[in-house]
C-alpha cells in the first residue's frame, strides 16, 4: 500500500466549532500523482476536512490530531508559513464558480495575482504564465483575453479560471470541493477530465471532494466515505464500491442508482384530449443594446416549441443550463409571457389572460422549485406556507379546514401535523423539498411542473423524494414536467423525454428509448456526459 | 447603503440574545428609552412650572434647585427640556410616519409595477431629493406660517423620497425570489404579495432607515425652531432655547449647553440603535457564529 511516500497525510484529526464536534478522528493521505476521493452527504464534514488542511477554518473551530503536508505540520505552521503554501503547493478549486471570482477585477489580474504574490515575478512575465495557464484551461486567447471580467464568462468558463487560479504554480497538491456541482452534465464532463488532464500532466495530488458516488468513482484511485465526521470507509476505489463492505456504502450506492417503483397510473376518468398542449411557443428576449437606437439580435430562449401532455403522464424535459427549459416551464406556469405561440391547459389557452381568468387553470398546476432554501417565505409558517395554494379556490375554507388540509398534505408528504407550527428554517433541504410538494399538492392539481426538484438534495434524501414523486403519481394522477439536466432523474421517473437544445426541442420520445439510443447530438452529448456509478465501477474492475 | 434584506434564518431567542450582548443596540436603545420616559413624564411632573416666568430668578446658574440653571425669564431649563422632548420627538415621529406612511407604499408600487410608473414614481423622487431639504422646509413653513403642525408636514415631505428608495430597492431584491413565483403559482396578485411576502421581508431594513430618519428629523425640528418656523412660544423647543441662548452665551452658557446636550445625546442614542439593529441583521455578523 504504502509504494510512494505521502504528499499529505492527515492523522486522527478532529474538529470542534464552538464545541460542537465536527470532525472525529479522522485519517486520510493522499499521494503525489493520485486521485483521492471524498464522498460524504451534507453535513459530513468534508468541506471542513479541505478547510483544516488549507488552515482556512472559521473562526471559534478548535483543529486537534496531525495534518502533515509535504514534511510541514500544517496545525502548529506559523500563518506567514501557510500563507506561502496556499495558492503555492496547495491549490483550491471551489464549489461555486459565480462567487469565487471577484467580480470587479478581470480574469487575467486574478490569475496573475497568485503568480505575482508567490513568485515575485514582474507584470510581463506573470501575465505571460497567467496567459499559458488559461490556454491550458481551455480559454483561448482569441476568445479569452486577460481582459475579459467573470461576468461575461459562462459559469463552465468561471470554473476554468478558478481551476486556472488553483493550478497556476503548479500545485503539489489541489483540494477540489464539489468543483462540478454547480455546472451541468456536458460542462461536469468537460471539467472533470481537464482536471484529470493537469493531475496527469504536474503529477499533482488531486483530493476530490464530492457528494456524487458515480464522478468520484470514476475519478479517484482510491476514495473515503464520510458520515458525520467520522470515516466510515476507505479505500482503492473498485474494492470499496464492488464489495460494499460497510452498510453505509452500500446505501449510497443504492441511493444513487436508485429507481422508484412506479405503478401505472390508474386514469379514473377517460379525460378527452391532453391536459397540456404547447403550439409553436417562443420567448425572446430583447438583444443588448448596442447604441441609443440599435440593439442586438434578440435573444431566443424559446424557439418555436410544441409538445403535448396526457393526464397522469411524467415528461421529463431535460437539457443543458441555458437550454430554455426553466423560460418555458414559467410560460406553462403562466408566469411569463410567450412572445408567440399558444398554450392551452385542458383546452384552453392561457397566455395572456388575466389573473382572474387564470384562477381555474392555476388550481390544476402548481410548481415545486430546485431550490429548497429559497423557496419560502422565511418569515411565515408552515401553515401559511402550505395553504397559500389554497387562496384559488372559490370558497374560502374555514381556519379549521385549511388546518386540516395542511396537516393532511404534510402527513402525504411523509411530514406531521405537529410541522405546522414551524418555520422553515427549523428543517432540512429535504424536509423542506417535502415542505414544497406539500404545498404543491394540497389543491389536487392535475400537473406538476418541478423545476430540479432533487438535484440540491443528496443522494439519500433525493431517492426518497423520488420515490415520493412516483407515488403521488399513482395515488392521485398526477402528472408531472419534471425539468433536469440529470438523466438519472428522467430514468427513474419519467415516461417520455424532451431534449431540448439551445430554445428548440431536438429529440423526443419515450425515455427508455431516447437514453438508450440517442439520436440528436444534444442528447447524444448528455447520455455521454452523464456519469453512472455502475458504469463506473465495471470500469475501475477493468482497469485493475 | 446596503441592502441585505436576507435576514430571517434566525430565531427570536437567538436575535434578542446577539442584541444584548451589542453594545450599541444596547446603549442606544437605552438612551432612547431614557428620552421617551422624560417625555412621557412630562405629562405628569416637570421640576418646575414653565409657563410662570420668575424675573427674580432669571439667568441663574446651575444649582441644586434649578439643575441646569435657568434663562433669562428665569423659567427652570430642565423642566423646558422635559417638555421640549416631547415637542421634539412628536414632531419627529409624525415626520417618519408620514415618510413611511406615503414613501413605503410609493416604492412598492414602483417595485411590483416596475416599467412607467416606476420610472415616473423615482424619478418625482429625484425632484424632491434634489431639493437642499432643512431650506425647502423652511420655505415651507415661510409660506404656510410658522409652527410645529408645518414643521411636521415641512420634514414629513422629504422623508418621502427616502423611504420610497430604501422600500422599493428592499422590494426589487425579493421580487426575484422563489418564494414570490411560488405566490404567483398559487394565484395571488401583486397587491397581496407585497402585503404577505414583500412587506415583513424588507421590515427590518425600513426599521433601521426610521431611526436614521427620525434623527435626522429631531435636527430639522431643531433647525426649523432655531430659526424661529418651529413650534411656537411659549412650547419650548430644543432648537429655540438654543436660539435665545446665542446672545447670552458669555453671561449663561448653560442656557446653550444642555439643550445642545439633549439633541446630541439623543440623536447618537438614535444612531446607535439604527447601528446596532443593522449589525444584527447584516448576514457578515451572522456568519461568524
Amino acid at each position: 500500500m504504502n509504494a510512494a511516500p505521502s504528499l499529505l497525510e492527515i492523522a486522527g484529526l478532529s474538529l470542534e466549532i464552538a464545541g460542537r464536534p465536527i470532525l472525529k478522528g479522522v485519517n486520510l493521505d493522499v499521494r503525489s500523482g493520485e486521485v483521492v476521493g471524498l464522498v460524504g452527504e451534507s453535513g459530513s464534514g468534508k468541506s471542513m476536512t479541505a478547510l483544516s488542511i488549507m488552515r482556512l477554518l472559521p473562526p471559534g473551530a478548535r483543529a486537534s490530531g496531525r495534518v502533515t503536508f509535504d514534511g510541514i505540520d500544517i496545525l502548529s505552521a506559523t500563518e506567514d508559513q501557510m500563507c506561502a503554501l496556499r495558492g503555492d503547493d496547495i491549490g483550491m478549486v471551489f464549489q461555486e464558480p459565480m462567487t469565487a471570482l471577484n467580480p470587479v477585477r478581470t480574469i487575467g489580474e486574478q490569475v496573475a495575482e497568485g503568480i505575482r504574490w508567490h513568485t515575485g515575478a514582474n507584470r510581463t512575465d506573470s501575465e505571460a504564465l497567467a496567459r499559458r495557464i488559461l490556454d491550458r484551461v481551455g480559454l483561448p486567447a482569441e476568445r479569452f483575453p486577460l481582459s475579459r471580467y467573470p461576468h461575461e464568462l459562462s459559469g463552465g468558463q468561471r470554473q476554468r479560471v478558478v481551476i486556472a487560479i488553483a493550478c497556476a504554480l503548479k500545485p503539489k497538491l489541489l483540494i477540489a470541493d464539489e468543483p462540478t456541482t454547480a455546472l451541468d452534465v456536458v460542462l461536469q464532463r468537460q471539467v472533470l477530465d481537464l482536471l484529470m488532464d493537469l493531475v496527469q500532466e504536474n503529477r499533482m495530488g488531486l483530493l476530490l471532494i464530492s457528494h456524487d458516488l458515480a464522478v468520484v468513482t470514476e475519478m479517484a484511485d482510491r476514495v473515503t466515505i464520510l458520515r458525520e465526521g467520522e470515516v466510515i470507509e476507505a479505500g482503492e476505489t473498485a474494492r470499496v464500491l464492488s464489495e460494499q463492505r460497510h452498510s453505509y456504502t452500500r446505501q449510497l450506492a443504492q441511493a444513487s442508482v436508485h429507481v422508484p417503483r412506479r405503478n401505472p397510473v390508474v386514469t379514473r376518468a377517460r379525460v378527452k384530449g391532453p391536459l397540456l398542449t404547447v403550439e409553436n411557443v417562443s420567448r425572446h428576449y430583447p438583444g443588448r443594446r448596442l447604441s441609443l437606437l440599435r440593439r442586438d439580435e434578440p435573444i431566443r430562449a424559446v424557439d418555436g416549441v410544441s409538445f403535448s401532455m396526457q393526464p397522469g403522464r411524467s415528461v421529463a424535459l431535460v437539457g443543458r443550463s441555458g437550454c430554455g427549459k426553466s423560460t418555458l416551464a414559467r410560460m406553462i406556469l403562466a408566469l411569463d409571457r410567450p412572445t408567440s405561440g399558444e398554450i392551452r391547459f385542458r383546452g384552453e389557452p392561457i397566455s395572456g389572460r388575466s389573473e382572474a381568468d387564470l384562477k381555474a387553470a392555476r388550481r390544476e398546476m402548481q410548481v415545486v422549485f430546485q431550490d429548497p432554501y429559497g423557496s419560502f417565505d422565511p418569515r411565515q409558517k408552515v401553515e401559511k406556507l402550505v395553504t397559500e395554494p389554497l387562496h384559488l379556490l372559490e370558497t374560502r375554507p374555514s381556519r379549521a379546514e385549511r388546518r386540516d388540509m395542511a396537516a393532511r398534505a404534510l402527513e402525504e408528504v411523509g411530514l406531521s401535523a405537529s410541522d405546522l407550527e414551524k418555520y422553515p428554517h427549523e428543517f432540512s433541504g429535504g424536509q423542506r423539498q417535502r415542505l414544497s410538494i406539500a404545498r404543491a399538492i394540497i389543491i389536487r392539481p392535475k400537473l406538476v411542473v418541478a423545476d430540479e426538484p432533487v438535484s440540491a438534495l443528496d443522494v439519500s434524501i433525493r431517492a426518497r423524494i423520488l420515490d415520493l414523486f412516483a407515488n403521488l403519481n399513482a395515488r392521485l394522477g398526477i402528472a408531472y414536467l419534471f425539468i433536469t439536466h440529470d438523466l438519472t432523474v428522467a430514468r427513474a421517473i419519467t415516461d417520455e423525454v424532451l431534449v431540448m437544445h439551445e430554445g428548440r426541442i431536438v429529440e423526443r420520445g419515450r425515455t427508455n428509448e431516447v437514453l438508450d439510443n440517442p439520436r440528436s447530438e444534444a442528447a447524444r452529448a448528455l447520455v455521454e456526459a452523464a456519469p453512472d456509478l455502475n458504469r463506473a465501477i465495471a470500469r475501475k474492475m477493468q482497469e485493475q | 447603503m446596503t441592502l441585505h434584506t436576507d435576514i430571517p434564518e434566525e430565531r427570536l431567542a437567538d436575535l434578542a440574545g446577539k442584541a444584548l450582548a451589542s453594545r450599541s443596540f444596547v446603549t442606544g436603545a437605552a438612551i432612547v428609552l431614557a428620552v421617551t420616559a422624560v417625555a412621557l413624564l412630562s405629562f405628569l411632573w416637570t421640576p418646575y412650572d414653565i409657563t410662570v416666568l420668575v424675573i427674580d430668578d432669571k439667568q441663574q446658574a446651575p444649582s441644586w434647585a434649578h439643575w441646569f440653571g435657568t434663562d433669562h425669564f428665569g423659567r427652570d431649563i430642565a423642566s423646558m427640556i422635559i417638555i421640549g422632548a416631547r415637542n421634539s420627538i412628536a414632531v419627529a415621529l409624525v415626520a417618519v410616519g408620514i415618510g413611511m406612511g406615503i414613501g413605503v407604499p410609493l416604492g412598492c408600487l414602483a417595485a411590483a409595477r416596475g416599467g412607467l410608473l416606476d420610472e415616473a414614481v423615482m424619478r418625482l423622487n429625484d425632484l424632491v431629493f434634489a431639493f437642499p431639504a432643512l431650506l425647502s422646509a423652511i420655505m415651507i413653513t415661510a409660506i404656510f406660517g410658522p409652527g410645529a403642525v408645518n414643521a411636521i408636514i415641512a420634514i414629513g415631505i422629504f422623508n418621502i423620497p427616502v423611504f420610497a428608495r430604501v422600500a422599493r430597492a428592499g422590494a426589487l431584491a425579493i421580487w426575484p425570489r422563489e418564494f414570490i413565483l411560488a405566490a404567483r403559482a398559487a394565484g395571488k396578485g401583486k397587491t397581496l404579495i407585497t402585503l404577505e411576502h414583500i412587506l415583513p421581508n424588507i421590515a427590518t431594513l425600513l426599521m433601521v432607515q426610521g431611526t436614521i430618519q427620525f434623527a435626522l428629523g429631531i435636527l430639522a425640528e431643531a433647525g426649523l425652531s432655531y430659526v424661529g418656523l418651529g413650534a411656537q412660544p411659549p412650547m419650548p423647543s430644543w432648537g429655540r432655547m438654543l436660539f435665545e441662548a446665542q446672545t447670552r452665551m458669555a453671561s449663561a452658557p448653560w442656557m446653550a449647553i444642555f439643550p445642545g446636550t439633549a439633541i446630541v445625546v439623543t440623536v447618537l442614542g438614535l444612531n446607535l440603535l439604527g447601528d446596532g439593529i443593522s449589525d444584527l441583521i447584516d448576514p457578515k455578523a451572522r456568519r461568524q457564529r
